[in-house]
């Protein structure tokens, strides 16, 4: 398939998904009602349309977006399929943000949970960062990663632990379950300059890591600056998750999924990869939460759980499929 | 000028002298192999040659220039190299991996070089095959040809010949002298020393990480550097395709 091809379908679908994102939701709308919503600026089906449906729509397809973006780049800086942004902690870093923020009471404030998360992500995107440009192979950053996750796993028990009431601590569990219900535009525009700025940087190591491919000795000589691209990989993949977080909640397997669904139309270039995973990340999470609003269950399915539900199997797939390929 | 030249040149790694006082020079137009046992120091060497390690004493030039203070694509300009690491992540096609060489240049002159290339290897109508789809001697010969796309006037490859096929071998190391009839400087590590015998100009002979013989090859690999170095009780005979190493194992090691 062409690349070009691969984008416009997926580019069609994630407008489709927003198209009935604006359509779906608890309140049905009659055409007379969706008429009326477009026409006047006041009336009740307006709100629900422009405030309520489209920001949480555009949420979850800006999120998709970056944790896909962001899985992508992992992966091919680690040279791992079974990379994605939480690998290395990020994830886990925005969440104990979060959850120390709720602990503190800090909740009531607009934007501080939010802003804790994406400080605490770039926090650990910083450490990555540093870690990346000392040691050149994946292997160390992924084990380096999977301390750090741990440990953040740990400092988020231990919030957890001492947290102060059991209504704190419902409320942490329901941040870290991921959910893009509720969100408004003000809390889009909060994330979105840091989620530009990890994308310019993650676009700016695209041809590094598709020099990667053939291992860091190639690539070193390959007169890119390696070195540069390498952080600019990690520091942009880190401020994606971050914000993602910051904006959803931790909703994991997009970014592990969506590089392998697109990976072959793009020809396995790790470069070219980039836009169509961005792209499938956003229909996936588009897809899901759609799901969330219309599966006829009491209580409202958080989007990280339903991520989890269909992606954990999707995993198990995509490590049986390459366990055949190993096998020859 | 020389192409490369390294003055005493030394590394440590871990505790351990793995380079010693090697000195290393190669012009345009020449073949240079680089012969040692298992451990002598080859790999780092050439490592050493591209300003891939620190040196702990000595330098390393690439045309007259210190090599520690090139630019990234000055240094690519300069020098291309092969690794002996040969996996390749992800399932590219042949072309894409071929024209990695050649990145300083429009795609379309890129394709068109990494075209040339694989038919050169002996690939073409397999530019668009995936590598990850191909046998290993398969994607050496792509990973090659990624190299000589590169038209850079000094060509590195460690260890090229390792798990091709005898026609394979012979068909990259032909390419090594085309490049060097080219006006490229050549430096390539070798185990079979009758094929580096038979198509370097030269041989330098390490041996725990020090430069035991450079010379012209059968100056290079005579019966004391072959007992020194190598531990082989042996000589180089003529054939009519060249030298043959004819040697029995020389002492218990």
């Amino acid at each position: 398939m062409r690349p070009w091809i691969l984008n416009a379908a997926l580019g069609a679908t994630a407008i489709g998904l927003a198209a009935a994102g604006l359509m779906l939701g608890e309140t049905a709308l009659s055409v007379a009602q969706f008429a009326e919503a477009f026409a006047d600026p006041a009336s009740g089906p307006h709100e629900i349309l422009f405030d309520i449906r489209l920001p949480r729509t555009v949420a979850a397809l800006v999120v998709g977006a970056a944790l896909g973006l962001a899985g992508a780049v992992m992966q091919g800086l680690l040279r791992n399929p079974l990379a994605d942004p939480g690998v290395l902690g990020v994830s886990g870093g925005a969440g104990l943000g979060a959850a120390l923020a709720i602990s503190l009471g800090l909740a009531a404030r607009p934007g501080a949970v939010e802003a804790a998360a994406l400080g605490a992500a770039l926090l650990v995107g910083a450490a990555l960062t540093w870690l990346a440009a000392r040691f050149r192979e994946p292997e160390t950053l992924i084990l380096f990663g999977v301390a750090l996750s741990a440990f953040l796993g740990a400092l988020t028990s231990l919030v957890f632990n001492f947290a102060p009431s059991p209504v704190t601590l419902a409320e942490v569990f329901a941040w870290l379950l991921g959910s893009v219900a509720n969100r408004d535009w003000d809390d889009i525009g909060r994330q979105l300059p840091a989620m530009a700025v990890g994308a310019a940087l993650c676009l700016y190591a695209a041809r590094g890591l598709v020099m990667l491919t053939l291992g860091d000795e190639a690539a070193a000589l390959s007169g890119l600056p390696m070195r540069r691209m390498r952080a600019a990989a990690v520091a942009g993949a880190s401020l994606l998750t971050g914000a993602a977080v910051a904006l959803a909640g931790i909703v994991g397997f997009v970014g592990l999924a969506a590089p392998h669904l697109v990976r072959a139309g793009a020809g396995g270039d790790p470069g070219r990869v980039l836009l169509p995973s961005a792209l499938a990340g956003a229909v996936l999470l588009g897809a899901a939460d759609i799901g969330a609003r219309i599966l006829p269950t009491d209580i409202e399915l958080k989007l990280g759980v339903m991520t989890a539900l269909a992606g954990a199997p999707l995993f198990a797939l995509i490590a049986w499929r390459a366990a055949r390929s190993w096998r020859g | 000028m020389s192409v490369l030249a390294v003055h005493d040149a030394s590394v440590r790694r871990a505790g351990r002298q793995v380079l010693e006082g090697a000195s290393l020079s190669a012009q345009a137009g020449e073949v240079v192999g680089i012969v040692g046992p298992n451990g002598a120091g080859k790999t780092t060497l050439l490592r050493a040659v591209l300003g891939l390690v620190r040196l702990e004493r000595g330098r390393a030039e690439l045309a007259g220039r210190d090599v520690a203070r090139l630019s990234d694509p000055e240094r690519a300009r300069l020098a291309a190299y092969l690794p002996q690491e040969r996996h390749v992540g992800w399932n590219m096609s042949a072309a894409r991996v071929a024209g990695l060489g050649a990145l300083d240049v429009p795609a379309a002159t890129a394709r068109q070089r990494a075209v040339a290339a694989l038919a050169r290897v002996g690939l073409a109508g397999l530019e668009e095959r995936g590598v990850l789809e191909m046998s290993g001697g398969e994607r050496a010969r792509v990973l090659l040809a990624r190299l000589l796309a590169t038209a850079a006037p000094l060509i590195v490859a460690d260890e090229p010949v390792a798990g091709l096929d005898p026609d394979a071998q012979l068909l990259a190391l032909d390419l090594f002298r085309e490049e060097a009839v080219r006006g490229a400087a050549v430096l390539v590590t070798l185990h079979d020393l009758s094929l580096a015998a038979r198509y370097c100009d030269r041989l330098v002979v390490l041996a725990g990480g020090r430069v035991v013989a450079d010379d012209a090859p059968a100056d290079a690999l005579r019966p004391e550097v072959l007992r020194e170095a190598f531990g082989l009780a042996g000589r180089l005979e003529s054939s009519a395709e060249g030298p043959m190493l004819v040697a029995r194992r020389g002492r218990d090691r």
